[in-house]
Order: C-alpha cells, then sequence, then structure tokens
C-alpha cells in the first residue's frame, strides 16, 4: 500500500478533521488543570491549605468533565436514533410515521422523554426494592463506560487504553449483570423469562464476538484502539475487512453476534413482546424504563462504533492523505450507516425462535470464527507485511467468494419447490 | 505517609472489597450475596489496576463478573425456589472452618510481610510498562507453554463433556 501513498503524495494533503475539529486529547487537559492548580490556585491560598492541597484535584475534575460530558451528549444519540427508527419503520411499512410534534415530528421523542419523566415511576411492592432500583443504573454506566475507549476521531477520544478493545468486552459483559438483576428484582415472571433468555444470548454471542475481535488483533497485534485505527491508515484497502479473506467473514460474525448483543431484531427473544411483555424490563417505568431505552439505542451506536474502528478503518478517510469519509463526520457516517443496517434488518426480519438462536451461534458462528482464526494465523504467516500483492489476492478472494455465494444462494431458492396450496 | 488521591481511591477500592466481600458471607438471601461478590470481583480488578497489572483487571470483570458470577445466578434461579439459606452448622464443621481460615489467615499474613514493594500499590512512581505483551510472550513463547496447553485441552475436554451431556437423545425406533 506504500507505493500508493507515496503517488498520492504530491498532491496537496488537506485534512478537514484537523482543520474543522480542535485537536484535543485528554492528556492536554489533564496537564493543564494540573498546571493551572500549581500556578493559579496554589499561590492564592493560605500556606497552610496549600501545602496539604490534593494537587491531583485539577486531575478528577477534568475526568468528571469528560464523564458530564459523555452524559450529556450520549442520550442526544438515542433521541435522534427512536426519531429514526420510527422513520425508518414507517418507510418499511409504507407510513409517514410520527408527523404531529415538530415539522415532520422531529420532536417527538422529547415529547416522549418529558412524558416519560413525569409519568409515575412505579415500584412492584412484592419485588426487591433495592435492586430494582439499582439495575437501570448498572447497565446505564456500563453502557456509558464503552464509549470512554472508543476513538471518535483524531484524539478525539477519552482515554488510550493499552488493552483498548478488551476492556470495553470486559465493561460490556457486565451488562448482562444488570440485565438479570432487573428480572429477577421485578418479582414477575415476564421479567425473570426475558433476564434469563438474555443471559444465555448475550454470554453465547460473546464467544463468537470475542473470536472475531481476535483476528483483527492478530493482524494489527495490538488491543489498543488507537493503534487498530492507525494500522488502517492507507485508504480503503488498507481497512481490516479488506486486508484479509477471514478478516471479511469476521467482520459479518462481529456485526450479527452485536445485534444479538444488544438484543435487536431478529435476536430480540428476551423482549419479545408477543410472548412476554417486555422482557426484564416490563415493570419498570417511567424515567428508569428511559434509562433502559437510552441504555439500548447507546449500546447500538457503540456496537457499531466499535464495528467501524475494528473493520472499517475508525475514523481514517478512504484515500490516504485525502478525508473523503475520515475525521469524526466520516467516523459519525460510517457508524450511522451500521445503526441504519441494524434498523434495516429490524423492520425486515421476524423473530428466530431460542433453539434457532443457540443453533446459529454454537453450530455456526463459533466454528467459522475458530476457522477465521485459523486462517488469519495462516494468512499472517505468508504475507508478514501488508503489501499491495496481499491485500489484491485477498480482494479477489473475496470477490470470487461473495460471487460463488451469490451462485450458491441462487440455486438453492431455484431447487425450492414452490410451495403448493393445501 | 503522603495522602494522595491516588490513595484516597486505593483505599476506597480495598474498602469497598473488603465490605462488599462481608456482605456476602453475612447476608441470607443467595442472590444479594451473588450481586455483592459482583461489587467484590469489581473492586478486586481496581485493585489490580493499582498493581498495573491493567490486562489481568479486565480478565478479571470478564471472566469472573460476565462468565462464572452469570453462572451462579442462573444455578440459584433455575434450581431453589427457596432464596433464604439458614444453613445448620455442626459443632465439627465450625472446628475444621475455623483451621482453615486460620490457615490461610497465617498464609496470606506471611505473603503480606514477605512482599517487599508493597508501597508500590499506593505510589504514584514510575508507570510500569503494558503487561500484555509481556504475558503473551511468557504463555505462548515462554516457561508456561506446557501449562498453558494443558488447561486449553483440559477446557476442551469439559466442552465437549458439556456438550454430550446437553445434546438430544437420539432413539433407536
Amino acid at each position: 500500500m506504500s507505493d500508493f501513498r507515496a503517488m498520492l503524495a504530491g498532491f496537496p494533503n488537506f485534512n478537514a478533521s484537523e482543520s474543522f475539529f480542535p485537536n484535543i486529547n485528554l492528556q492536554d487537559g489533564l496537564n493543564w488543570a494540573e498546571e493551572f492548580i500549581q500556578n493559579v490556585v496554589l499561590p492564592r491560598l493560605p500556606e497552610a491549605v496549600a501545602s496539604h492541597f490534593p494537587v491531583e484535584l485539577g486531575t478528577v475534575l477534568v475526568m468528571f468533565g469528560c464523564a458530564g460530558i459523555f452524559v450529556a451528549v450520549v442520550p442526544l444519540l438515542p433521541l435522534v436514533l427512536v426519531l429514526a427508527e420510527r422513520k425508518v419503520a414507517a418507510r418499511f411499512q409504507n407510513r409517514t410515521g410520527p408527523m404531529r410534534v415538530g415539522p415532520w415530528g422531529v420532536l417527538q421523542t422529547l415529547a416522549d422523554g418529558v412524558k416519560l419523566l413525569f409519568k409515575e415511576d412505579f415500584i412492584p411492592p412484592q419485588g426487591d426494592k433495592f435492586l430494582f432500583l439499582l439495575a437501570p443504573y448498572v447497565i446505564f454506566a456500563c453502557s456509558f463506560a464503552v464509549f470512554a475507549a472508543i476513538p471518535f476521531g483524531q484524539n478525539i477520544l477519552v482515554s488510550d487504553f493499552n488493552i483498548g478493545i478488551f476492556y470495553i468486552m470486559a465493561i460490556s459483559s457486565v451488562i448482562v449483570m444488570g440485565v438479570i438483576m432487573a428480572g429477577w428484582s421485578s418479582n414477575s415472571k415476564w421479567s425473570l423469562l426475558g433476564s434469563l433468555r438474555s443471559a444465555a444470548q448475550i454470554v453465547s454471542y460473546e464467544i463468537p464476538l470475542g473470536l472475531s475481535i481476535l483476528t483483527v488483533v492478530m493482524l494489527v497485534e495490538s488491543l489498543s484502539m488507537s493503534e487498530i485505527v492507525a494500522s488502517q491508515s492507507n485508504g480503503v484497502f488498507s481497512w481490516l475487512i479488506f486486508r484479509t479473506p477471514f478478516t471479511f467473514i469476521a467482520f459479518f460474525i462481529f456485526f450479527i453476534s452485536g445485534i444479538a448483543e444488544v438484543n435487536r431484531t431478529p435476536f430480540d427473544l428476551p423482549e419479545a413482546e408477543s410472548e412476554i411483555v417486555a422482557g426484564f424490563h416490563t415493570e419498570y417505568s417511567g424515567m428508569r424504563f428511559a434509562l433502559f431505552f437510552i441504555a439500548e439505542y447507546a449500546n447500538m451506536f457503540a456496537v457499531s462504533a466499535i464495528a467501524v474502528t475494528l473493520f472499517l478503518g475508525g475514523w481514517e478517510g478512504a484515500l490516504p492523505g485525502y478525508d473523503i469519509i475520515g475525521g469524526l463526520p466520516g467516523f459519525v457516517i460510517k457508524t450511522l450507516a451500521l445503526v441504519f443496517l441494524m434498523m434495516w434488518l429490524r423492520w425486515t426480519l421476524p423473530r428466530l425462535r431460542v433453539d434457532q438462536l443457540m443453533n446459529l451461534c454454537w453450530k455456526y458462528f463459533i466454528p467459522i470464527a475458530f476457522f477465521n482464526i485459523l486462517g488469519t494465523g495462516i494468512w499472517g504467516l505468508i504475507f508478514p507485511e501488508d503489501t499491495l500483492v496481499s491485500t489484491g489476492i485477498s480482494c479477489a478472494i473475496i470477490y470470487i467468494g461473495l460471487i460463488a455465494a451469490y451462485k450458491m444462494a441462487g440455486r438453492t431458492f431455484a431447487e425450492r419447490p414452490a410451495p403448493q396450496p393445501s | 505517609m503522603e495522602f494522595t488521591l491516588r490513595t484516597f481511591i486505593f483505599y476506597g477500592f480495598a474498602l469497598t472489597t473488603i465490605a462488599s466481600a462481608l456482605v456476602v458471607v453475612t447476608v441470607r438471601n443467595i442472590v444479594h450475596a451473588a450481586f455483592s461478590l459482583m461489587v467484590t470481583l469489581f473492586g478486586v480488578a481496581g485493585l489490580y489496576v493499582f498493581l498495573q497489572a491493567d490486562f489481568l483487571a479486565a480478565t478479571q470483570v470478564i471472566v469472573y463478573v460476565g462468565g462464572i458470577l452469570v453462572l451462579i445466578l442462573f444455578g440459584v434461579m433455575m434450581t431453589s425456589g427457596r432464596l433464604e439459606m439458614r444453613i445448620h452448622i455442626e459443632r465439627g464443621q465450625l472446628l475444621l472452618g475455623g483451621v482453615v481460615a486460620l490457615a490461610l489467615l497465617m498464609l496470606l499474613l506471611t505473603v503480606i510481610a514477605n512482599t517487599p514493594a508493597w508501597k508500590n500499590l499506593t505510589d504514584d512512581g514510575t508507570e510500569l510498562p503494558p503487561t500484555t505483551e509481556r504475558i503473551g510472550e511468557l504463555i505462548l513463547n515462554g516457561p508456561f507453554l506446557l501449562p498453558f496447553e494443558v488447561v486449553s485441552v483440559l477446557l476442551l475436554v469439559a466442552l465437549i463433556g458439556a456438550t454430550l451431556i446437553s445434546r438430544k437423545e437420539v432413539r433407536d425406533e
């Protein structure tokens, strides 16, 4: 890929993200806060206080500031996404969707949010009150903690963990505890059934998810999110999805398992309306219900953002040196495209049965994911460096594979006997 | 000892861990005990972070909270209708338990006394390098290759065994 980059080096290198968005990262902010306290605050305090003043207080304040920004900004996502979901659903069903509140109904979610704020906060008297009150916060906090490690753009990253993607997996695996907590403390059969289904589903689909992430980690040789993005900086063909045929398969396994992890149709058994009312959050009302909803849409965005970071170049653009779809806007566009794909699937596919769900995970995804790891290892031995040749071979294999899959799928559909009226 | 923010957070984690561990062993409701265990495991993960063992901390959360604890809760919810536990303890059991607890306490005290770099926990001195790479080298390219492979085979056997037990009976008819 380096030849390609050299060819383009002659062109003026303009980077939209750098000019439009300030280059702030957390470490700068922390340093600034500490200097501010050392140079400005401490000299003005009396000697007795200054000698005991915790200098790191600034660090904590900046951390709280960052967390505050996230808690303020991320709930805006569901505000947009819920409306988008309803509008997309409406288009799929040849309706108009919400149209009354604001122009084209754009303020509908806001109105719903205000309504939920003022609704009665009902707590089941026979349930476990403490855990019932705690559960939404566990889910909410874990969904938000995931965002700390996602690089939204160059330097727009709260913390560049050395173990970035592993941290994300660890934190998101705690969400299931909140789900179980909600289901059990409600003291309702629907809730308990929903939470048990959810737990089984999340624990199962975490395996193909983790194995797909492992293929990426094997190629990049790092768990750090910023290094994963940095390894995809040479344009669209250096994106990890096209780097080897195995990561191409891994992307789809990751994305489908991700949909299962966030409990969306066709994997929405934990909240199947026609069977168990609303699953683990049946008994919740008012703002606590809204917290579940915000967490669900935040999760949806997070899964798409992680998929973009791991496989679709993160905030890096489609052409080396040019920000075609790069920077923060590019990242958001790519992520929202995946979110739209999730909505598309939700309003197109019917719900799976429990046995089909487990079959898909244990009999198809996990063996394929293991095969992917094996294949990626062999690929890494044959092509230790990512060159034009390896990318070319990879893209050729992906192309041939897609054509073959298309032909095979067409044949099976053609051979299937037409349904006869009985 | 200088009382920095780091020490403050460290003692916060330590107290949370110990307090929730106490709740685990004293509370009668098993589900409450399990959720309290979650806090304990999180606290231990936090202590690992203070030891600069970031990989171990994440592994702790992913394996114990996301895996084993879920399994425990599954077991509790699926098997027993009774959540209140009133365990009758015999005198002999009490004696045996006391001896084991005392031995464990002695062991831990010996380890604590013989650990030289104890202040590393609260010191914000030099940051140690990330551990992930070293762990990988040790396991896959170093002295722990054989134990690692043995454990992998053991887990594979357990996996196949679980599949065998839970599969549908195929009847010959």
